[in-house]
């Protein structure tokens, strides 16, 4: 039994023992748990993936005379102003006026932090406090107040796997679906992923100092959509959508390694997200969850056009294949989350921690091991 | 020796003419299909390689024009922003021939013989990395 004050500690000290997400395996399988866990102090996970429940805040600064934002577009793309008077929250997956669906607000975001001027545009009722009825200008990172991400659901602790039983190509935001089957993508870090080496949440939680998008970020809250009380695997592990957390960090101080705009065709646009978690190994147990691999993470197969279901499941090893087999058939497999960029971001963080430039934090409150997610019924307005 | 990518065009009529026989029997060429749509009863066309003696395959080409089989020769190419790319493999998705691939370490491997310039993977590259080349 390790508290994280005493990992902490050694951290400190320069001498803890980190090690990623990938490497844990075969090093417990080596050692054993029992001595691995003594040795292990920190576990790093990472994930860099399309996530659309992103954005970010930004405080622009008073005008002279001041305006009261309304109607505001950055670089043509519509942000949300409804709130104080310069207080804007930019959404990832919002279109842009201009160039449809070829740039959006997971863009702006990657042009805000490469340091770029963008281009603000807001229009106003007028008050007799806020007289300004229009403003033009430009913003950047180092003339606006504060500018953080706030994104309400990241780092899905597991995600279904797409085809399409039509015979038409679909778009769909699990990318470009071909006819009848004719290929299956899956979005996933496996054995990297965040919240896959916690399944139970005992150490993530609110308050978990993170990597986020390059800087260091934070666990805000549970995430939209939190579902802890997912069907799980004997060890523990969800096989569909399940647990998901909202994170925060400072924008200024990200990179546009971390963080990037992407656009999924006749879709819409959307928002790489790089995220990594530190694992205190606090015992035994905490270790033996961080060794799951591909091959015992099972998810679900969905038909993106809603039009069939299947009971059918594929561990992340298959699906990494390039092939499996579906409806008697061989099945390409394409992945949608970048695996080399996850592991840069585990590596990353286990830098900064060996390094002494990164302690971990208790968790203030844990997330929630019960919920349920709500259908949204069509009711009738009375 | 050369090698020309090509692909040809055939309308309902020409459609049960053995064209590609006649090229090899005529002209001694090679040919390697990449990638064929055919609908017997409406039109088609095909993706090939024709290789041979230079002045072969430009004669078997001469004789495509002459018997108005249209086809159009691929002078572009796929090029993929290596520095930009960040291998999460959506492009592999929709590539027909296996020319983009991801590798042991989880990278994108793109192999230029087998790409039949297709363009599915420009549109299906979510950051806008890859581009045909003239």
């Amino acid at each position: 039994m390790k508290t994280i004050a005493e990992i902490n500690e050694k951290i400190k000290k320069g001498k803890a023992v980190v090690v990623t997400a990938e490497e844990v395996i075969s090093i417990v399988k080596e050692k054993g748990l029992k001595k691995a866990a003594e040795e292990i102090d920190v576990v790093t996970t990472g994930t860099f993936g399309p996530m659309c429940s992103s954005g970010a805040f930004i405080n622009t600064g008073h005008s002279n005379p001041p305006i009261k934002m309304q109607n505001v577009t950055l670089n043509d793309v519509p942000a949300y102003a409804g709130l104080a008077a310069v207080d804007i929250f930019i959404g990832a997956a919002e279109l842009s006026s201009t160039k449809g669906m070829q740039y959006g607000g997971g863009h702006v975001i990657e042009d805000f932090i490469a340091g770029k001027d963008i281009k603000l545009y807001a229009k106003s009722h007028g008050t007799d406090c806020y007289p300004r009825k229009e403003i033009l200008t430009t913003i950047n990172k180092f003339n606006v107040n504060q500018a953080y991400m706030y994104n309400p659901r990241n780092a899905y602790q597991n995600y279904p796997a797409a085809t399409n039983s039509t015979d038409k190509t679909i778009y769909t935001y699990m990318g470009t679906l071909l006819p009848k089957y004719g290929n299956i993508t899956y979005a996933t870090a496996g054995e990297l992923s965040p919240l896959l080496n916690d399944p139970y949440y005992r150490t993530i939680g609110i308050g978990t100092k993170i990597f986020l998008g390059g800087a260091v970020g934070y666990v805000s809250w549970q995430g939209t959509q939190h579902n802890p009380s997912q069907k799980r695997g004997e060890n523990g592990v969800p096989t569909n959508l399940a647990g998901t957390i909202a994170v925060t960090g400072d924008l200024k101080d990200m990179s546009t390694r971390y963080v990037k705009g992407a656009r999924y065709h006749k879709y819409g646009v959307s928002l790489f997200v790089g995220i990594g978690i530190p694992i205190p190994i606090i015992d035994e147990e905490m270790l033996k969850y961080t060794t799951i691999s591909n091959k015992d993470i099972y998810t679900n197969l969905v038909d993106k056009s809603g039009n069939e279901t299947y009971d059918v499941s594929y561990n992340y090893e298959q699906l990494r294949s390039g092939t499996v087999e579906f409806k008697g058939k061989k099945t390409l497999t394409a992945p949608l989350s970048s695996l080399p960029r996850a592991r840069e971001i585990a590596n990353t963080l286990k830098d900064w921690i060996q390094n002494s430039n990164f302690t971990l934090s208790e968790v203030v409150s844990p997330l929630p091991r019960e919920d349920k997610v709500n259908k949204l019924e069509i009711r009738e307005i009375k | 020796m050369t090698k020309e990518k090509i692909k040809i065009y055939y309308s309902k009529e020409q459609l049960s003419r053995p064209i590609t026989y006649e090229l090899v029997k005529k002209f001694d060429v090679m040919f390697n299909i990449l990638h064929a749509d055919i609908n017997y009863g409406s039109e088609g066309n095909l993706i090939t390689e024709i290789s041979g003696e230079n002045r072969n395959v430009k004669e078997a080409l001469k004789y495509l024009n002459e018997v108005g089989i249209v086809y159009k020769k691929y002078n572009k190419f796929i090029i993929r922003n290596e520095d930009e790319c960040i291998d999460c493999g959506a492009c592999t998705a929709v590539c027909p021939s296996g020319a983009l691939t991801m590798n042991k370490q989880d990278e994108l491997q793109f192999d230029k013989d087998k790409c039949l310039v297709c363009e599915l993977c420009i549109k299906a590259c979510p950051i806008g990395v890859i581009d045909v080349e003239l």
